[in-house]
C-alpha cells in the first residue's frame, strides 16, 4: 500500500552533524556505544566461565589470552565501558524521577559520568595490580 | 468517521489491551528494574574478579563453590542478559528501518542473549557444584 504512492521528498529535521556537541549529547551517545560494547563483551565473560567449567587447562588458556597486552587493553576498555554505562544509567534513573533536570543539576550529573567512570576504572585497575 | 465506525471496543478494553502492540510499558519497566539490580551485582562481579585475580582456576572454583557467590553471579548474568536484550532491541528498532532485516536482527538478538545467558548459567552452576 505504501509503495503505491510516489515518494515525496519531505524536509528532514536536522540531525546530529548539525549540532555543536554538547556534554549531554556526547554522554548519551557514549551510553549507547558502551551498552552495545558491553553486549558484545559478554562473549568474553561467557568464554571465561565456560573455559572454567570445561577444564583447568582451558581456563588457563583463556586467562593467558586475557592477561596478554591486547587482552588487558580490551579488559581495560571493558571496565571503563561497564562503569560509564553504570553511572550513566544511574543518571537516567535519577532523571526518570524528574530530579536533576535543572540547568546546573543536569550539567553536574552529566559530567559525573566521564569523571566517575575514569576514576572507578583507574581505582579497580590499581587495586588489581596491587593485589596481584 | 471511519475511525468511529471501526472502534467497537470500549475505552476500558483499549486501556487493558494496550493497543495493537499488545504490550505497553513492560520493556520500559523491566529495563529499569534490571538496571537497578545491575548496580550492586556489577560491583559484586568486579569484587569477584579482583578476589580471584591471579588465583587461576582453583580460586574461581573455590569462590563459586560458595552458594552466595554463585547466586550473585547467576543474578548478575541473568539480569545482565535481560537488560542487554531490551537495550539492543531499542538500537535495532532505531536503525533497522526495513521490516525484513529488522525482524532478522531482532531474532538474532534474542538468540544471542539467551545463548550467552544460558552458557554462563550452566558454567556457573557446574563450577559451583564442583566441575
Amino acid at each position: 500500500m505504501a509503495d503505491s504512492k510516489p515518494r515525496i521528498e519531505r524536509p528532514l529535521s536536522p540531525h546530529l552533524q548539525i549540532f555543536r556537541p554538547l556534554p549531554n549529547m556526547v554522554m548519551s551517545i557514549l551510553h549507547r556505544i558502551t551498552g552495545a560494547a558491553l553486549y558484545v563483551g559478554t562473549l568474553i565473560l561467557a568464554a571465561w566461565l565456560i573455559a572454567g567449567a570445561t577444564s583447568p587447562d582451558a581456563f588457563a588458556t583463556v586467562e593467558w589470552a586475557l592477561g596478554s597486552f591486547l587482552g588487558r587493553l580490551v579488559l581495560f576498555g571493558y571496565t571503563w565501558a561497564l562503569f560509564h554505562h553504570m553511572i550513566g544509567g544511574v543518571r537516567h534513573l535519577i532523571w526518570d524521577t524528574g530530579h536533576g533536570m535543572g540547568a546546573i543539576g543536569r550539567e553536574q550529573l552529566t559530567w559525573l559520568t566521564p569523571i566517575g567512570s575514569v576514576a572507578l576504572t583507574l581505582l579497580v585497575w590499581i587495586a588489581a595490580y596491587v593485589i596481584r | 468517521m471511519a475511525e468511529l465506525h471501526n472502534r467497537i471496543e470500549t475505552p476500558l478494553k483499549r486501556v487493558r489491551g494496550l493497543g495493537s502492540a499488545r504490550s505497553g510499558t513492560e520493556h520500559f519497566w523491566r529495563q529499569r528494574l534490571t538496571a537497578i539490580a545491575q548496580i550492586p551485582l556489577t560491583i559484586a562481579f568486579v569484587v569477584l574478579v579482583l578476589k580471584t585475580l591471579g588465583g587461576g582456576y582453583d580460586a574461581l572454583a573455590a569462590t563459586l563453590a560458595n552458594p552466595l557467590w554463585a547466586v550473585l553471579m547467576l543474578l548478575f548474568v541473568v539480569t545482565g542478559v535481560m537488560h542487554m536484550r531490551i537495550g539492543m532491541q531499542v538500537i535495532i528498532e532505531d536503525y533497522a528501518h526495513e521490516e525484513g532485516p529488522k525482524f532478522a536482527w531482532l531474532i538474532l538478538n534474542n538468540f544471542f542473549a539467551i545463548l550467552v545467558g544460558l552458557a554462563c548459567v550452566v558454567a556457573i552452576l557446574k563450577l559451583s557444584f564442583g566441575a
